[in-house]
C-alpha cells in the first residue's frame, strides 16, 4: 500500500517535472527572449550583455534548474503583451476563477444529489425519466452554447442580469471579491449557472448510479425485512454508503471544472485565469502560457493524488478504475 | 467488452434491435439529415458564402424571413455581413464534419496501432506507451487539444498560421484522443492473444505481422468501432469548442464553432439568428451522434442489454 502510494508520488513528481521541461521549451525556444526585453533597436553589444544578465550563456541543464526553482518561488517571468510580471497577474486573476468555480460547484452539488437521489427512488417514474434525458442533453450540449442561450433569455430578451464582468468587487488585501455586492451577485449568477450545468448533470447521473446500486445490495434488503421505514433506509443508510464515492469521484470531476472555466470565462468575458490563458494563446504570450500549464499541472497532480489517498482510505480495493467515468 | 458473435449473425440482429427502438431511428436520421445537407453544401445552399460578389451589405443582418423585414431570399437571415446563415451553416457543417472525421480516423490508426504494440510486444514499449496515457488521461481531453494547438500557433510563423489552422486542429484533437483506442485495444490484444486461433496461427509459421494486421486486428475491430463513433461526437465538440474559443478555424473558413464565435458578437444587439441556428445545427448533430454510440455500445455489449 505504502509502495503504492510511493509509486503515485514518483509519478506526480515526474508529470510535473515533464510539464515544467515543456514549459521550459516553449520559453527557451519560441521566439527570442532578448529580442522581446530589449526592444528592435538594441545593439549587439546590448543584446550580450543582457543575454548574459539573464543567464542565457548557462547550459541546458543549469538553465533547467534555475527555472524551475524560479517556479518554485512564484517567479514565472515576464508577459510578453501587458510587460508585468506574471506571477502579479495571476494572483490578480485568481480570485475571479476560484469565486466562479466555487459557486458553480455549490449549485451543482445542491442540485446533483437530491435530483440523483429523486431519479434512483423513481426509476420509472414520468418525471424521473424526464429528467434523466435533460441530464443527457446536460452533458452533450457544449458549454458555450449554454452560456449563450442564457445570455439571449436573461440578458438580451428578459434584461435581468449583466452578461459581462464581475460587476462590483470588494478587495480585501490582494483578494477581490465580487460576493459581497448585489452587482457581484448579479455577475456571477449566470456564469456560475453554466458552469454549474455539466457538473449537475454529472453529479446528479453519478448518485443515480451509485443509489440504485447499494439499495440492491443485502444489508437494505435486511433492513427492509426488519421493517425499517423507507426514509430510514433510503437516508440513514443507503445514502450515507454512497456520500464517500461521490464525494471522492466529484472531487476528482473538479479538474474537468477548469477545462470548462476557460470556456464559461470566455463566453462571459469573466476576467479570470481561463480568460487569461486564452488570450495567452491568441496572442502566443509564452510566459503565462506557460505558467498557466504549470499552474494547471500542479492542481491535477495534487487531485489525483488525493483521489488516490482518499481511495486508500475509503476502500482497500483501490477502485481506480471506476475514477475515470466522464469527460475524457 | 465481451466477445461478438459472428459477423453475419450480428448485422441481422443490429437491424432488428434498430427497427424496434425509435430513439436510435429518431438519431440515425437526425445524423444522416444534417451529414447529408452538409455534404450537398455545395449544391444545396441558396448562396455561396465564399463569393464576396453575391454579398451585399444593404442585406447585413436581415432577420429569418418568417419574422418582419426578413424575406425568403435569405431563409435563416444573415449576418453581419450580409451573407446568408443557412449557406454558411451548410458549409460551416462540411467543414466541422470533416474535421472531426479526420481527427478521429487519426486517433482512432495511431491509437489502435500503438495498443497493439502494447500488447504484443509487451515490455518496454507496452510501460512507455501506457504510462504515456495514463499521464495523457489524467487532464481532459479539451485541454491538451487546447495545449497543443498554442503551441503550434506559437512556433508557426503568423502568416501560415489560416491555412495550417485546420491540420493544426486536426492533429491537436486527434492527439487528445489517441489514448482511449490504445488502452482498449491494448487490453483486448492481451485477452486474445493466449487464445487458440493465434496460437495456431503461430504454430503453422505465420509471420507475427501477419497474425497481427490478419488474425489480431479484425477481433478487436468492434469495441474501437463503437467508441470511434462515440468519440466522433466528442471531436465535433471540440473543435467547435476551439474555435468558438478563437484558436480553432479562422472567420475566413468558417466552422459551425467559428460561426457561433462570429454571432455572439452581434448578440447583444438582438441579432440572435447569427449564433443561434448554427448553435442548434451542432447540438442536433452532437445529440444525434451521441445517441448513436450509446445505443451501439447498448446493443453490441450483451453486459448492457436488459438493465
Amino acid at each position: 500500500m505504502i509502495a503504492f502510494l510511493l509509486h503515485r508520488l514518483c509519478q506526480g513528481v515526474l508529470v510535473l517535472l515533464a510539464i515544467a521541461l515543456i514549459a521550459f521549451a516553449l520559453f527557451n525556444y519560441v521566439g527570442d527572449p532578448v529580442s522581446g526585453i530589449a526592444g528592435q533597436d538594441a545593439g549587439l553589444a546590448d543584446r550580450a550583455r543582457l543575454r548574459q544578465e539573464l543567464g542565457l550563456d548557462d547550459g541546458v541543464a543549469i538553465r533547467f534548474g534555475r527555472f524551475v526553482a524560479g517556479l518554485a518561488r512564484g517567479d514565472f517571468g515576464v508577459s510578453y503583451q501587458e510587460a508585468r510580471p506574471v506571477g502579479q497577474i495571476i494572483r490578480e486573476k485568481l480570485p475571479a476563477t476560484l469565486e466562479l468555480s466555487a459557486v458553480a460547484a455549490l449549485i451543482a452539488a445542491a442540485a446533483g444529489v437530491p435530483l440523483g437521489i429523486y431519479t434512483a427512488l423513481h426509476r420509472r417514474g414520468r418525471l424521473a425519466r424526464a429528467l434523466l434525458a435533460l441530464s443527457l442533453m446536460g452533458v452533450s450540449l457544449p458549454t458555450f452554447l449554454i452560456g449563450i442561450l442564457l445570455i439571449l433569455v436573461f440578458s438580451v430578451w428578459l434584461r435581468w442580469l449583466p452578461s459581462f464582468g464581475r460587476g462590483g468587487v470588494v478587495a480585501i488585501g490582494w483578494w477581490t471579491t465580487g460576493l459581497l455586492t448585489v452587482a457581484g451577485w448579479r455577475a456571477i449568477l449566470l456564469p456560475a449557472l453554466t458552469l454549474a450545468l455539466f457538473q449537475t448533470a454529472l453529479i446528479m447521473r453519478l448518485v443515480r448510479a451509485e443509489m440504485i446500486e447499494v439499495l440492491r445490495a443485502d444489508f437494505i434488503r435486511f433492513g427492509r425485512a426488519r421493517g425499517l421505514t423507507a426514509r430510514a433506509l433510503n437516508f440513514g443508510h443507503a445514502l450515507k454508503n454512497i456520500l464517500v464515492p461521490v464525494i471522492t469521484i466529484g472531487g476528482l470531476q473538479l479538474g474537468s471544472t477548469i477545462a470548462f472555466a476557460i470556456i464559461t470565462e470566455t463566453v462571459f468575458q469573466w476576467p479570470g485565469m481561463g480568460l487569461m490563458f486564452i488570450q495567452a494563446v491568441t496572442f502566443a504570450d509564452i510566459p503565462i502560457m506557460a505558467a498557466y500549464l504549470v499552474l494547471v499541472g500542479l492542481f491535477f497532480v495534487t487531485i489525483n493524488l488525493t483521489t488516490d489517498l482518499l481511495y486508500l482510505a475509503i476502500d482497500p480495493r483501490l477502485r481506480v478504475e471506476r475514477a475515470r467515468i466522464g469527460f475524457g | 467488452m465481451a466477445p461478438q458473435p459472428r459477423r453475419r449473425l450480428r448485422d441481422s440482429d443490429l437491424l432488428w434491435r434498430f427497427r424496434r427502438s425509435p430513439v436510435a431511428i429518431g438519431a440515425v436520421t437526425l445524423a444522416a439529415g444534417i451529414i447529408l445537407a452538409a455534404l450537398m453544401a455545395p449544391w444545396l445552399a441558396p448562396h455561396d458564402p465564399r463569393d464576396l460578389a453575391s454579398v451585399s451589405l444593404l442585406d447585413a443582418s436581415d432577420p429569418p424571413a418568417w419574422l418582419d423585414g426578413g424575406s425568403w431570399q435569405y431563409p435563416l437571415g444573415t449576418d453581419g455581413q450580409g451573407r446568408d446563415v443557412l449557406s454558411a451553416i451548410l458549409f460551416g457543417a462540411r467543414l466541422s464534419l470533416t474535421v472531426g472525421v479526420a481527427a478521429v480516423a487519426i486517433a482512432v490508426v495511431v491509437g489502435v496501432g500503438l495498443g497493439l504494440l502494447a500488447g504484443w510486444r509487451g515490455g518496454i514499449a507496452d510501460s512507455a506507451i501506457m504510462r504515456l496515457a495514463d499521464v495523457q488521461l489524467s487532464f481532459p481531453a479539451i485541454l491538451i487539444a487546447l495545449l497543443i494547438d498554442g503551441v503550434a500557433r506559437s512556433v508557426l510563423p503568423r502568416h501560415a498560421q489560416s491555412e495550417t489552422a485546420a491540420a493544426v486542429l486536426i492533429a491537436a484533437i486527434a492527439s487528445s484522443f489517441w489514448v482511449q483506442y490504445a488502452r482498449t485495444v491494448r487490453g483486448l490484444t492481451l485477452v486474445e492473444r493466449g487464445k487458440e486461433y493465434i496460437q495456431a496461427a503461430r504454430v503453422s509459421g505465420v509471420r507475427p505481422a501477419a497474425i497481427v494486421l490478419g488474425h489480431l486486428l479484425p477481433n478487436v475491430m468492434g469495441p474501437v468501432l463503437v467508441l470511434a463513433t462515440i468519440n466522433l461526437a466528442l471531436a465535433i465538440l471540440t473543435e467547435a469548442t476551439l474555435s468558438f474559443l478563437g484558436v480553432g478555424l479562422p472567420p475566413t473558413q468558417p466552422s459551425l464553432g467559428t460561426l457561433i464565435r462570429v454571432g455572439d458578437d452581434f448578440l447583444l444587439s438582438g441579432d440572435w439568428w447569427i449564433a443561434i441556428f448554427p448553435g442548434l445545427v451542432l447540438a442536433g448533430l452532437i445529440l444525434s451522434v451521441n445517441l448513436i454510440g450509446d445505443w451501439l455500445r447498448e446493443t453490441l455489449d450483451p453486459r448492457l442489454r436488459g438493465t
